[in-house]
């Protein structure tokens, strides 16, 4: 009976032990490739960082180690947060982000609430297309759109930014909405009509709290493409005080075949620092958002 | 509070399938109807039809003699609990109960009235800070009924509203709703699939069947005088068993015959009734409870005695189940605990013949 119990038992420990081994080693081909990915993906905003904190004569400098900065300053940071131009491009951005982040959720919850909850004729095939003008790349549309921007008398400003940037956020946040509200039960919308509740007190009583994830979401991905658009502003705008940072770092801090490097490298770590806040403040929310009515809740 | 009516409701969806083949029902003040029936056979559509939640295709609801076919669920002064309960996730308990009241605008004083009110009927008081996310299926479910009881509207719909719950709880809140109407009195409109649910609620039952209502009545009504084969199959669990028969003269009475030689005699009183049926092939129905063990010293009438192989024995604890077959159909009868059975062991059983029916199986109506 002993001898029974301990074959037994012993098989028992070399299967738990071969499972340990079988978690190790997912465990450790896991770690190697993230780290692998971590490093190439990080490598060059570390870059960037170092050489923002290198004056001009280290930079050029073609001796030692260029991952490593033997007399850091700010210089290159002061320099560009006091420059008049700089602080313009800077405020352009703010503007054009936050007008088209605000006319995007508002086209987009509307767009996407009446999508997919007000059935009418054709909605489906609406839905489907609005997700299919997202597919059309912005190297594809400025071409039409400069003849219309250029028709409005919009060329180089950045209104005419704030009204071609939409083409680019209104159809994926619509998009993400229309999923965010289908997966909100049917009958919480019932409820709400029974309730006394009109269409409109449905969408901001109901709606619109419920669906806050998903409007997190797409207000983080509107933000970040108004943010980051860089192919529009190059098309669309000429002058320095109607530039937004991203074309505005690279065509003012480049003259001729000078490079300030010091300051390009400072200008586009402060331009990609508002999205990393959000990011970091929001990433749960937009998890959320996106993997909304993935599972069954 | 107010009377519900309809009068040849017609649901038709796109591509002609008909839900509903115009129905006729009257539901009184004060009165508890429960609909029930398979899945599929219309009786949520009519429900949600009388919430104003679905179009009718043809005919007309009323309710407190009103026409209400065009009128928008808001404005039709009723109130629903759904089987998911349809809280609303990010209100508070409180606030989810005092939703519609605050978008008619009542004040603050009345709302906070109607909600306490409310909360200590359904005992809820304690919940009333709290997110649905934090409560249990049976608090949702009476906080979803305390939503409608705070609105005090003419008519509560009930749309299969204990179906998510476990059994235990089912039965629970089966009672609570029983006495939150015998408290309240609102007329109340019940969906379920579930016949037992319906047997202890109902006033009256609907029986619906494939778009049409088979039968209305008090449920001892439809449990002992079934109108077709439809209701005395589905009332009633286990199921009336149906055995194929052939009703002959013997005699000065009638006798029912099974293919395999049994004769079954048909109670004498029954006669007059069943004789312009002598010679055709029926279906004879008799419900479990009807088929017993034979007792000694039983000297109720007409006890037909015949011996039964089990092939099944369920011991349910206050009485136990033997399933067998008898001319190709599968039969339930229901004996004593303490009378021994065993699968394979014949035992006499005595069906009582004074709680047969005989049908049409042509018609599928009860004779």
């Amino acid at each position: 009976m002993s001898a029974t119990t301990a074959t037994v038992g012993g098989g028992i420990a070399r299967k738990v032990g071969s499972l340990h081994r079988e978690r190790r080693w997912a465990l450790v081909t896991a770690y190697i490739s993230l780290v692998f990915s971590a490093i190439i993906m990080l490598a060059p905003p570390f870059y960037m960082l170092i050489t923002s904190l290198k004056t001009s004569a280290e930079i050029a400098d073609q001796k030692g180690n260029p991952w490593i900065v033997r007399n850091p300053t700010l210089m290159n940071y002061w320099e560009l947060m006091t420059d008049k131009l700089f602080q313009g491009f800077f405020i352009n951005s703010v503007i054009v982000t936050v007008i088209v982040v605000v006319l995007t959720m508002v086209i987009s919850v509307l767009a996407a609430f009446a999508l997919a909850r007000m059935r009418f004729f054709g909605s489906q095939v609406l839905a489907t297309g609005v997700f299919l003008t997202y597919l059309v790349p912005d190297t594809l549309l400025f071409i039409p759109l400069y003849q219309i921007v250029g028709g409005l008398g919009l060329l180089n400003s950045i209104w005419g930014l704030v009204l071609v940037y939409p083409t680019l956020t209104v159809p994926f946040c619509t998009w993400i909405m229309i999923g965010y509200f289908a997966s909100i039960p049917k009958e919480l919308d019932e409820a709400a009509l029974i309730d006394g509740a009109n269409w409109m007190q449905m969408l901001t009583k109901i709606f619109i709290p419920v669906a806050l994830p998903g409007i997190i979401a797409a207000t983080i991905f509107a933000f970040t493409v108004s943010w980051a658009a860089f192919v529009y502003p190059t098309a669309f705008v000429t002058t320095p005080d109607q530039m937004p940072l991203t074309i505005g770092v690279v065509s003012q801090l480049v003259r001729g075949d000078t490079f300030a490097w010091g300051q390009i490298m400072a200008g586009a770590l402060l331009a990609a620092l508002p999205p990393v806040i959000v990011y970091a403040f929001l990433m749960d929310y937009y998890i959320a958002g996106l993997t909304a009515g993935a599972t069954k809740g | 509070m107010a009377q519900v009516t309809l009068r040849k409701i017609v649901k038709e969806y796109e591509g002609g399938v008909q839900a509903v083949k115009g129905i006729d029902l009257d539901i009184a003040d004060h009165e508890f109807v429960v609909l029930v029936g398979p899945s599929g056979c219309g009786k949520s559509t009519t429900l949600r039809m009388i919430a104003g939640l679905e179009e009718i295709t043809s005919g007309d609801i009323a309710i407190g003699g009103a026409l209400v076919n065009d009128i928008p669920p808001r404005d039709r002064d009723i109130a629903m609990v759904f089987q998911n309960y349809a809280l609303y996730p990010h209100m508070t308990v409180y606030d989810n109960m005092a939703f519609g009241l605050m978008l008619r605008k009542f004040d603050k004083g009345e709302i906070r009235r109607r909600v306490e009110n409310a909360a200590r009927i359904l005992d809820i008081g304690m919940l009333l800070d709290r997110k649905p996310k934090a409560l249990s299926g049976g608090q949702r479910q009476r906080v979803a009924m305390g939503r409608a009881i705070v609105r005090d509207p003419k008519v509560f719909l009930f749309d299969e509203p204990l179906s998510n719950l476990d059994a235990k709880l089912r039965v629970q809140m089966r009672t609570e709703i029983k006495k939150v109407h015998q408290t309240v009195k609102t007329t109340t409109v019940y969906v379920t699939h579930d016949q037992i649910e319906a047997m202890t609620l109902a006033d009256r039952v609907v029986v619906m069947n494939h778009g049409v209502i088979e039968q209305v009545g008090p449920p001892q009504e439809l449990y002992h005088h079934p109108a077709t084969k439809f209701v005395a199959g589905f009332i009633g669990s286990p199921a009336m068993n149906f055995i194929p028969v052939r009703l002959e003269q013997g005699g000065a009475a009638l006798n029912l015959e099974l293919p395999g030689g049994i004769v079954l005699p048909v109670p004498a009183d029954r006669t007059r009734r069943y004789t312009p049926h002598i010679g055709r092939e029926l279906l004879f129905g008799l419900r479990p409870e009807h088929l017993t063990e034979v007792r000694p010293n039983d000297h109720r009438e007409n006890m037909a005695v015949f011996e039964a192989v089990p092939e099944v024995v369920e011991p349910m604890g206050m009485e136990t189940l033997l399933h067998f077959w008898m001319e190709g159909a599968e039969i339930c009868a229901r004996i004593d605990p303490a009378t021994p059975a065993e699968p394979g062991r014949g035992l006499p059983l005595a069906a009582d013949m004074n709680q047969m029916h005989l049908i049409d199986p042509k018609t599928d109506r009860v004779l």
